[in-house]
């Protein structure tokens, strides 16, 4: 058992190779009890893997650690148990219907009253009346609550989730993240790994992993004063701009956001030497600014590209 | 972005022969799809080859040596020559020398032996004092073709065996009578033999392709990979896989034997309770077989093939087709291995013969062993992770 109680999964230099080739690399990670951990990474980066290790449904080919206080390794099956994983594609029975797959999953993790409990979670999840709907049947929305609700049925203390909201619609996703800040207030443990970017800020830390690396981790305030990115906001007649600037020393990256244009690089001085020419041109309003996740997020992607590939 | 931008000529949509560019086009697809399917592509080679060769050299359908019983009521001169001849035959293979009426019908009834001679009491001396006594030479006829060309030549051989044998002088017939009876068929209906072999062939390829796929079928639509991460051991997996498809086995093994009867007029002469019970281990044999399958096979199509690989030796080497006795030694060998090698044994005994359990132990004993064997490799087999 882990002294610690205040954390559910601590794992230390996790490694998992598929044909030779090296998905996660080194990991180690520690989520407190309790909180909404955020998993970013590109696609392809190992988040998937990572999860799949976290809940027994792969082995590390080497690494150690503690998932709520059971060994990773020895005690799957008890992980199981509190663990509720809700997997990318949507994994229950499509031919079974709403409430079939509840009481299914009711009944393997040994609920008392599975019918009982899957009654409850309809009606939690406001799918009362959809009950009889096979589960193939429903939008992609409600197939996401579904497949939350059911990973929650069985009182999970901790819950992964991979790429939850992928293709569901805004409002969706918003009520989505309501129920899991709702569900980690009342103590529950949640690693959730996504692209958005506001999905991020709504986590309590975060941790972004590429090519199997994990790079960077902690408090979203955090990870962005860690990055030590200078970012320039140019407004104005941009025609051309990002494709001059993005060659140039100091310049790690340009990124377009609408009408605007961000500028960043770690060195501040090279930076601002190699934009200098092009801050006193007319037509172009450049203002320093505070780089955003996503800028952070993307410098941190081209450089694990560069130092990995 | 510029990289993603249609450029000039290269896109141009042409028409002209459109059907055969798309054809082309989802032909070359069809061929990279199976080039990748590495098990799929061996099958396309193993499959003929394999079952060619096994089934030429096995199938016989005027089969020799066949296992044979003799009632020794008495042991004299006579008798061992009137053996002697017969085996000379090349028909028959003594394989039990019995002195009781009863153990003779239970080698008969339990189908260890297809043929029955009994040298009755006095036979010699009967001979001697010219009085033509009854040989009497008792076949299994349920497979009317394993027995009919045996039966068919008897009377000629015996007597040209015997005369070179031993005999005094040159006798204008047999100093005795054969009577051949075709026991629990005598009409030689073949139907009498199919119906009942019937019931294990359709059980067995249906039963096979239920669970086959069912493995298959959770892996494919991802289902698999929920499923794995709850608490569940792969032996309930199984279990909840197999026992559903025993009462659907048994529901169709209740609809056959019912035809067979009422409709072919098959008898059914055994206790039905006991045919249920034993058509239930079958049935629970092949499921398990299936399920293994579906533990090894990558995709559902390779589950298919390796319940077809499975499916066409049972049909022929199992003595459904083409006499089991028939076969070479390898190939008996291979039959037993198959559930419904011994199911046959069961069912047409239970149905045909009126056996009772004392004369099926063994093949009851032979499908619950193959049943625990593909248990046992399929829990052992099944993937708790998705490594």
């Amino acid at each position: 058992m882990n002294a610690d109680d205040d954390i559910a999964i601590d794992v230390k230099g996790l490694s998992k190779s598929f044909g030779g080739r090296e998905v996660v690399h080194d990991l180690s990670m520690q989520v407190k009890r309790g909180s909404i951990y955020g998993f970013l990474g590109p696609n392809g980066s190992g988040k998937t893997t990572t999860i799949r290790i976290l809940c027994g449904l792969l082995t590390p080919d080497s690494g150690e650690g503690t998932c709520l206080g059971y060994d990773i390794l020895r005690d799957a099956e008890k992980i199981k148990r509190q663990v509720g994983y809700m997997t990318q594609r949507f994994s229950l029975y499509q031919d079974l219907s709403v409430r079939e797959n509840l009481e299914f999953v009711a009944r393997l993790y040994g609920l008392a009253d599975a019918r009982g409990a899957a009654q409850d979670m309809i009606k939690r999840l406001g799918l009362s009346g959809r009950e009889g709907q096979l589960a193939g049947e429903l939008s992609g929305g409600w197939k996401q609550r579904l497949a939350l609700g059911a990973c929650t049925l069985p009182n999970p203390k901790l819950l992964l989730l991979d790429e939850p909201t992928a293709g569901v619609d805004p409002k969706a996703r918003r009520d989505f993240w309501n129920e899991i800040h709702a569900l980690a207030a009342e103590g529950l443990t949640v690693l959730v790994s996504t692209h958005y970017m506001d999905e991020a800020e709504r986590c309590h830390e975060i941790a972004y992993i590429a090519y199997g690396h994990l790079l960077a981790r902690g408090t979203v305030d955090e990870v962005i004063a860690k990055s030590a990115l200078t970012t320039y906001t140019v407004t104005g007649e941009l025609g051309g701009l990002a494709a001059e600037l993005e060659h140039k020393a100091g310049v790690d990256m340009v990124a377009p956001f609408g009408t605007s244009l961000h500028v960043s690089g770690r060195d501040a001085a090279a930076l601002e030497a190699s934009i200098a020419p092009w801050r006193e041109k007319s037509g172009l309003h450049w203002q320093k600014s505070h780089p955003s996740l996503e800028d952070v997020f993307i410098e941190l992607m081209n450089r694990s590209r560069d130092n990995f590939q | 972005m510029s990289t993603i931008r249609a450029t000039g000529p290269v896109s141009e949509i042409r028409d002209r022969f459109g059907f055969l560019r798309r054809s082309y086009a989802m032909m070359a697809k069809e061929f990279i799809q199976l080039r990748r399917d590495r098990v799929s592509f061996a099958m396309i080679v193993a499959i003929p080859v394999m079952q060619l060769l096994l089934f030429g050299y096995a199938i016989n359908t005027t089969p020799h040596h066949l296992p044979s019983a003799v009632l020794l009521q008495e042991d004299s001169d006579l008798a061992r020559s009137v053996l002697k001849a017969l085996e000379n035959t090349a028909y028959f293979r003594f394989v039990y020398e019995v002195h009781d009426v009863e153990d003779f019908d239970n080698l008969l009834k339990s189908g260890k032996v297809l043929f029955g001679v009994e040298i009755p009491r006095g036979f010699e001396r009967a001979v001697r004092r010219g009085d033509k006594p009854a040989l009497l030479v008792a076949a299994d006829a349920t497979d009317p073709v394993a027995a009919s060309s045996a039966l068919g030549s008897l009377g000629m051989i015996v007597q040209t065996a015997l005369q070179h044998d031993l005999y005094i002088g040159d006798p204008p017939a047999l100093p005795f009578e054969i009577r051949a009876h075709a026991r629990y068929n005598p009409a030689a209906e073949s139907r009498i033999n199919i119906v009942p072999g019937l019931v294990g062939t359709i059980l067995t390829m249906t039963m096979l392709i239920f669970t086959a796929l069912s493995v298959t079928r959770e892996i494919e639509r991802g289902t698999m990979e929920s499923l794995l991460s709850m608490p569940i051991k792969p032996v309930e997996v199984m279990l909840g896989k197999i026992v559903p498809y025993i009462l659907v086995g048994f529901i169709q093994a209740f609809l056959i034997i019912n035809i067979g009867v009422f409709l072919f007029g098959v008898p059914v002469l055994g206790n039905l309770l006991l045919l249920a019970a034993l058509s239930t281990l079958f049935i629970a044999t092949n499921l398990a077989i299936g399920y293994t399958f579906s533990t090894i096979a990558q995709n559902q199509l390779q589950a298919i093939q390796m319940s077809f690989m499975f499916f066409l030796p049972s049909l022929l080497l199992s003595g459904f087709m083409f006499p089991f006795a028939g076969m070479p030694a390898w190939a008996q060998y291979l039959g037993e291995c198959l559930p419904l090698t011994h199911y046959l044994r069961i069912v047409r005994a239970i149905m045909l013969k009126g056996a009772s359990m004392p004369n099926l132990r063994f093949d009851a004993a032979a499908l619950a062993i193959l049943m625990l064997v593909a248990m046992t490799i399929a829990v052992t087999r099944f993937r708790r992770t998705l490594d």
